[in-house]
């Protein structure tokens, strides 16, 4: 087993331990679960409507529970996973097991990757599970599945840069609740970028400003669209974070 | 084995060590006195490569702290002043994961997490979550940490604290029977911890050394006189100035509690015989009579109160007795 396995392996045990993974999951679920129930209530309104008007109906489930049900989540996310990320470096520093773990012969970068991937799989657990609802889905109506995996792909290059963002903050301090509002905060701010962005417009600042915010890319993939320009933006993100954390712990020893 | 040359760490302003410099011998047990605050940690986080010094160089097993970090660290086995112990893991599955960060596998992870349950008696509590064990387990399953891979050098910041006599007196015995295979390097300011299981001394304060010796060197080098106390029954008027006379002493102090006398002497010459002498066939009641030796308590206050430190091979002022000067 090397260093970086048997630092997932520990964090882990540490986060089914503890109960805030079976809270953070319990009510994620809860809330996708019902995003997903009211929509397709709807779709089917919506169909029975048109049903009435016309005598036919075809309604696109990718548009009317999909599409809306992506947007919605990006937001969950966005509450729940700095509660995820929080206690990574915040707890080591809590309980003076830090200066243990850099002491032992193993990378920064090491660990930095162990605790993000053990996160990482945490939060693929959480959305493999929500893949139930598509599949039941599947048995009763007909849809599209390309976006819908395009929009799968969509959540987990979101939550990874949502769980770098959190990494990163939970590196920043030894307060857990500091932790989580700092990535709560880094993680607002981006969302509102886009908003900023197309405020100005057209402009070479506007499009870059634009660029830094997650939402247009994250749309294209909910819309079924895989462009490369989105990808790099999800991973060079993501490095920058993990690099930006890299520090982070590297330079608190210099304190 | 560990060699540091000249270090200094400087926090902004604050100079936390200022150019310490010692070496540790392959086998042998050094102790760092001092009180809180005077660098013993820091020293320690520099030796583990947990922090960088500011200037200068400290070696271990032949590797440079700033320069090698990783094979420093494989050689070193450190128990910080808190024991680093994840709350939520029990024994077994903690000393799993630290093994494993050593590079520890298979069998020889199995075994050296045997020896060393057994070798602190942690059989009893090894299933149990380390969260529920008292301070005194938890610190001895940071010892077990420390030692799992069987380290060339052992860093231990404290490590009998938090331990009650027993317990104390059997990490004592294994430090000591460490010594000879492993280098030890342990902080403490429990004095009687330093000369029970330490070969050499170093006293630390105010971030620089001030003396460095064997235990009882230490206290020979600072002794400048030979010491008796004496109390009398019914002392005369002119008891002062005869015991001044007796061949030998030097001073004479009353101290505090009348009737009782403090004499310092020349070095290596025993007046008790003729003071006992004298106080007999003078009739001042002789009640008691007896040499003060200077422990390593004295040793370590006085290094430290005054921060002038020892200068090497000549003697420091003697602690100044209580009284005034008859």
């Amino acid at each position: 087993m090397t260093p970086v396995q048997a630092i997932i392996a520990k964090e882990l045990r540490s986060y089914f331990v503890s109960p805030v993974v079976y809270v953070v999951g319990a009510v994620f679920l809860l809330i996708v679960g019902l995003l997903a129930y009211l929509y397709i209530v709807f779709a089917g309104a919506q169909a029975i409507q048109l049903m009435q008007m016309q005598g036919t109906a075809q309604i696109n489930l990718n548009d009317l529970v999909f599409r809306n049900l992506f947007s919605s989540v990006r937001f969950i996310l966005l509450i729940i996973l700095p509660i995820l990320t929080m206690r990574l470096f915040a707890e080591e520093r809590k309980l003076r097991t830090f200066e243990f773990l850099l002491t032992s012969p193993i990378g920064i970068n090491e660990i930095v990757i162990g605790k993000f991937m053990s996160v990482f799989l945490v939060f693929l657990g959480l959305l493999g599970l929500t893949g139930l609802m598509p599949l039941v889905l599947a048995l009763f109506c007909e849809f599209d599945w390309y976006p819908v995996l395009t929009g799968y792909l969509g959540l987990v290059l979101l939550g990874a840069l949502f769980l770098s963002v959190g990494v990163l903050a939970s590196a920043l301090t030894e307060n857990q609740i500091v932790a989580a509002f700092v990535s709560f905060g880094l993680l607002l701010v981006l969302w509102l970028l886009a908003g900023v962005g197309s405020l100005l417009g057209e402009t070479a600042i506007g499009q870059a400003i634009s660029y830094v915010s997650f939402m247009e890319h994250y749309d294209h993939l909910v819309r079924g669209l895989v462009d490369t320009k989105d990808l790099v933006y999800f991973f060079s993100g993501l490095a920058l974070m993990l690099f930006l954390s890299h520090r982070v712990v590297d330079s608190s020893r210099w304190k | 084995m560990i060699e540091v040359q000249q270090i200094t760490k400087r926090y902004g302003h604050h100079t936390a060590i200022d150019r310490v410099s010692f070496s540790v011998a392959k086998g042998e047990v050094l102790a760092f006195l001092g009180p809180n605050g005077a660098g013993k940690t820091t020293t320690m986080r520099i030796l583990t490569c947990f922090m960088p010094a500011t200037e200068g160089t400290a070696r271990v097993a032949g590797f440079d702290c700033a320069d090698q970090p990783l094979e420093v660290k494989r050689r070193i086995g450190y128990l910080p002043e808190t024991p680093p112990v994840y709350l939520e893991l029990t024994v077994t599955e903690y000393l799993q994961f630290v093994g494993r960060l050593r590079g520890l596998t298979g069998k020889t992870l199995t075994s050296s997490m045997q020896r060393e349950i057994e070798r602190l008696g942690l059989g009893t509590v090894q299933h149990r979550l380390i969260g529920n064990l008292s301070r005194g387990y938890r610190q001895r399953v940071g010892l077990a940490q420390a030692l799992l891979h069987d380290p060339q050098v052992l860093i231990l910041d404290e490590p009998t604290v938090g331990l009650d006599p027993k317990q104390i007196i059997e990490i004592r015995e294994l430090i000591k029977n460490l010594a000879g295979s492993h280098s030890v390097i342990l902080s403490t300011h429990i004095l009687p911890e330093a000369t029970a299981v330490c070969q050499r001394v170093v006293i630390i304060s105010g971030g620089r050394i001030v003396a460095e010796d064997t235990p009882d060197q230490l206290s020979a080098r600072l002794r400048q006189s030979e010491k008796i106390s004496l109390t009398l029954k019914s002392p005369a008027a002119d008891t002062d100035s005869r015991l001044k006379a007796v061949q030998g002493v030097q001073n004479v102090f009353a101290s505090g509690i009348p009737g009782t006398f403090l004499l310092e002497c020349e070095l290596g010459r025993d007046a008790r015989e003729e003071v006992a002498r004298l106080a007999v066939t003078s009739g001042w009641g002789l009640l008691e009579l007896k040499a003060i030796s200077m422990t390593l308590e004295d040793v370590f206050l006085q290094l430290t109160r005054d921060e002038t430190g020892l200068p090497q091979g000549a003697v420091v002022a003697s602690a100044e007795p209580t009284g005034q000067p008859a």
